[in-house]
Order: C-alpha cells, then structure tokens, then sequence
C-alpha cells in the first residue's frame, strides 16, 4: 500500500502528517516514510533515528572522447535540450541541461558520447525504533528533481514488500515532482490550510490529482484559523475530509523545535485515528 | 532597474503575502511578478484586472500516428522514461511521462512519430488593484518546464519596467531549489530570504542561501514568527551574521498575518500592527542597499 501525502502550496503540513502518520501507524503494523521533497528534505529533522545505509545517486550523461570523433554535428542536432554543443572542433555537453535520454550517445555513428555517471544527490536509508526512514537529498545546483525522485521510488521498491505501507512526504507545487511523487502511489492525502492561498492551491492539486485519476482525501491543517469556503468546496465536489488539524500556538512550537505531536497533543492523535480508519475501511484491507 | 526576488526554500514561510505587501508600499515604483507558476498565489492579494494573456508553449511532446505505425517497438526499446507504452498491442504515449527528447521519432522506421510544440500553461499581464503592471502565470497539470516558463514571466516583467521606467521588479518565488527557483534568481539584484525559526526552517533557509552564493547575490532576510522559538530565531541570526546576510526584519507570530490574507489584503494595509511597521522598515533598507 502506498500512500502519498501532496499539498499544492508549500508549508501547510504535509511533513507534519507524514511523520506524525508514519510514527503512528508503525505501532500497529509494517511501516517506511520516504521522503520525496528532495530539494529540501525535511521529515529527518522530526525523526530520532540512526543510519542504516547510504549511496550517492547519479544521473547519466555524455563524455565527450575525441579519438574517433568526425565532429559530424550529429549529436548537436538530435539534442532537443541545446545540452550538447559543437564549438569549432570542440564538442560541449552541459550537463544541468542533460535529461539523460541516451540519444546522443546511441546515435552517434563513431561511438564517441559514451555515459558516464554524475552525482545528482545522496540517498539515505534510517531506522528509527518502529520504522525505516528513507531520504534523498539533491545537491544545490542540480535542478532537476525528478530523476532523484524516481530512483528513490526504486530504491523503497527492491527493498520493501508490497505489504509494508509505504508512505510519501511529497514536494509542494503540481508540476514534474509531484507528478512523479504521486504517480505510482494508491492513495492521496491533500493537506490544506483554510486560508484562501490554502484553497486557491489545493483546488490545483485537486485538478491535479484527478487528471491522474487518483484516489485521494482532504486533510485541514491550522483548522479554525480562516474562513470555512474551503469545507463548502469539498461539501460541493463530494470530497471527504478525513481529519482536521487544529489550529493552535502550542502545535506550532512543537514543530519549530522538530518534535512529533501526537504523544503530547491528544488532539492530534484523534485525528489520526480519524485518518487511519478511513485508510482502513477504504483502502487498506 | 533592479530586480528583486523573494523566496524561502521552505514553502509557507509568507513569501507571496511579504511581497505583496512590498508591492503595496513601492506603489508606482514597481512591476510585480509571480513566478511561483505552479501555485500561484499573488493574484488573491492584489486582484489584478487582465490586460492580456498568452498561451506558452516549451518543449515537445512525441505522437504517434496509429495508422502508420508498425508496432516495431523501436520506440519502445529506445525511450528512457517509460513513455511509450503498449496497451493491447497497440503502442502509445504517455503524455505525462514523455520528456519530448524525441528520440523514439529518430529511430521510427515508418516515421510514424512527430513531435508537437508542448503548451505548459499560460501567462498573463494585468493590472493590480493599486494600478501596477503584474505579470503572472499558470503552468499546466503536471507540465514540465516551469523554469522556461519563470524565465518568461520575468522577461515580459522587465521589459514592461524598462518600458515605463519603473525602478523596480518585486519576484515572488517558489519553494524549493531546483529549476523553477534557479530560474528566478538568475540576473536578480537583491534577494529577500523569508525564513521561520523552526527546524525545518532553518534547515532549508541554509540550503537555499547556499543556490543564492552560486550566483553571488546580495541577501537580505526577513524571520516571520520570530518569537515562536527564540532559540532557533538566535542561530539564525548567527547564521546571518556569518554569511553576510542582511537582518531585515523579525516578524512577530501574529494571526493578523492569516486574517489579512482571508480578507484578501496584504498586511501593510492593515492600520496600527506591528508587522506593517517591520515590513516598511524592510523595504526602506532593501531600496538603500539597492541605491
């Protein structure tokens, strides 16, 4: 069972659900949280765990080697990244444009592009005393997530059966990373505010999730602060509301200094166990 | 003029209501953009009337023409991001997965593959509510290619600010530090950090400083709800004061800041609060350092 937790706008909650479900569900059955907001990763910073495992993780692109080059220009031209270049009798990759397609490379008549490795990021594998904890981490001026994302997937794929509840802490937004976060995941947890920002952006994730056609539910964060249009939103398109979070000071201290909530906010737990009963009774069986 | 760009690492620090709030207090100095294009926000703040839109097209997107396919599996063979797919033996392409290398059309024996300009949303420039230029835009679901598309908005930005001789570009950005965030500092002036004293805050605060010192960009930060850990607040003035960074303010934790923005404005338009008068002394510094 995979279940992704995806927002629309950034800093609603969604690391705060994750790593609150996750720790929650591992009381009772087989869990790992992966963390797929590779360009700022936070779940570990709310996690007591130690280090199990770690590889760095690459992407693949060109090397250019000018023994047997003929300088045809091939390469420049099938490149529809501009990633490739020919200067004189100089062939030029630029590897932040590279998408790792392997077209120049295969296509050149004197094999003279072979690939090669370039880091992109850092994998990390944890344990924390009920769970395993994955995290990937790219390196600043990388720009691309998705590569990293999907070899993370992979990675908690090999090495955890289908009948561990893998849970996805997702990057914000609703382009490429989300998409690759959520694509393979059975469920979808949207995390809101009740704000109008919190609306505007979780209606895209919506959208989104449906053209995905995906199964998903609202979670409200900072519930009480706001308006309630966001309540008639999901009471108008038949959305269910799984949980709501209250909105208080003393939650918002908690997470400042990287502690979980539910142990100490018996508020928190609540909803959770609201949350993992319908996970129950719709999609976990 | 100078561009200025607003981001945080973290999302949810008040980026998009910090920089509304700047556009409120450079009144006719300033072009505004919203180049966080794929949670746009800015437009719920300072309503602006549209003066024209434009759909933005990037990159290419591979189609298979059915009846002169031959079900080789060329394409399938050759495609490094699962995108072709064959569906009762039928091959076809998944639109959301193909990054449009076009490599499948290269090695296509019948031809049967043409790649067709990809439309990644639209863009728009406007009019606010205090009569400000203000360009934003949309990516699509689940597009790719949103720093070409932050890269657009930026240009139609300064190009409006040059046309009109406004002193300023206000950017707001995205969360995060892959592309859509590279794209938007490159050729910034000055770069506003919005961060919170929090783990997570700080953690990403670091992260995303150490993309702005790639591109040797003066910073400034401002700390909003300075006062919910004021351990954590001290450690990032430390971390300021190390790299150089310019302090601009600390904001209080102050549910004002969420009530404006339910009622749809900024929080320097709400009279007497303490947050107005941090965020105009912000301002007044960041246009001293830029001047």
């Amino acid at each position: 069972m995979k279940i992704a937790i995806a927002s629309g706008k950034g800093g609603t909650g969604k690391t705060t659900l994750s790593t609150n479900l996750a720790s929650f569900m591992a009381e009772k059955r087989d869990v790992v949280l992966s963390d797929l907001d590779v360009e700022e990763p936070n779940s570990g910073l709310f996690l007591k765990s130690e280090l199990f495992f770690a590889e760095d993780k690459f992407k693949m692109i060109p090397e250019w080697n000018n023994v047997d080059c003929t300088l045809c220009g091939k390469c420049q031209d099938v490149c529809n990244y501009h990633a490739i270049i020919q200067i004189v009798d100089t062939i030029m990759v630029f590897p932040e444009l590279c998408h790792s397609c392997f077209a120049c490379s295969e296509l050149c008549p004197t094999n003279s592009l072979p690939m090669g490795q370039k880091k992109m990021g850092e994998l990390q594998h944890f344990k924390t005393s009920t769970f395993d904890f994955i995290e990937s981490k790219l390196l600043i001026g990388e720009e691309q997530a998705v590569p990293l994302i999907k070899q993370t997937l992979d990675y908690v794929d090999e090495n955890f059966s289908t009948d561990v509840v893998k849970i996805y802490d997702s990057p914000p937004g609703t382009s490429c990373p989300v998409i690759e976060a959520t694509k393979d995941a059975d469920f979808i947890i949207l995390i809101t505010e009740p704000t109008p920002f919190g609306l505007n952006d979780v209606i895209l994730a919506i959208d989104t999730m449906k053209e995905l056609k995906k199964d998903f539910a609202i979670v409200i964060n900072r519930y009480g602060i706001g308006n309630d249009d966001i309540l008639k939103y999901c009471d108008e398109n038949n959305i269910p509301i799984i949980g709501k979070i209250p909105n208080q000071r003393a939650i918002a201290e908690l997470y400042s200094k990287g502690e979980l909530l539910y142990d100490k906010i018996p508020e928190v737990k609540t909803e959770l166990e609201n949350i993992v009963s319908y996970l129950e009774s719709h999609i976990l069986k | 003029m100078k561009e200025i760009v607003v981001i945080s690492g973290k999302g949810g620090t008040g980026k998009t209501s910090i920089t509304a709030s700047f556009a409120v207090l450079a009144g006719d100095d300033v072009v505004v953009a919203d180049c966080d294009v794929d949670a746009a926000d800015m437009h719920i703040l300072l309503q602006p009337e549209n003066i024209k839109s434009e759909d933005f097209y990037s990159g290419e997107l591979a189609v298979i023409d059915e009846d002169a396919c031959i079900q080789c599996g060329k394409c399938f063979d050759v495609c490094r991001f699962d995108a072709v797919e064959v569906i009762n033996d039928v091959h076809t392409i998944n639109e959301l997965s193909c990054e449009g290398c076009g490599y499948c059309a290269r090695v296509c024996p019948t031809e049967a593959i043409t790649n067709e300009p990809l439309n990644v949303g639209k863009w728009h420039v406007a009019n606010t509510r205090f009569n400000q230029p203000f360009v934003h835009a949309k990516l699509g679901i689940g597009a790719d290619n949103s720093g070409k598309l932050v890269a657009q908005v930026k240009n139609i930005a300064k190009e409006t600010a040059n046309k009109n001789n406004k002193p300023y570009v206000l950017v707001d950005g995205s969360p995060g530090v892959g592309c859509p965030v590279v794209s938007s500092l490159s050729g910034a002036h000055f770069v506003v950090l919005v961060t919170e004293p929090s783990v997570s805050g700080l953690h990403d605060l670091k992260r995303v400083y150490e993309l702005v010192k790639k591109f040797r960009i003066k910073a400034g930060c401002i700390i909003n709800k300075a006062d919910i850990n004021k351990d954590i607040a001290s450690e990032i003035l430390e971390f300021l004061k190390e790299e150089d960074i310019v302090h601009l303010s600390n904001l209080p934790y102050d549910e004002t800041f969420t009530k404006a923005m339910t009622d749809c404005k900024t929080i320097v338009e709400i009279d007497d609060s303490k947050i107005k008068e941090a965020i105009s002394e912000s301002w007044e510094k960041i246009k001293e350092i830029l001047n």
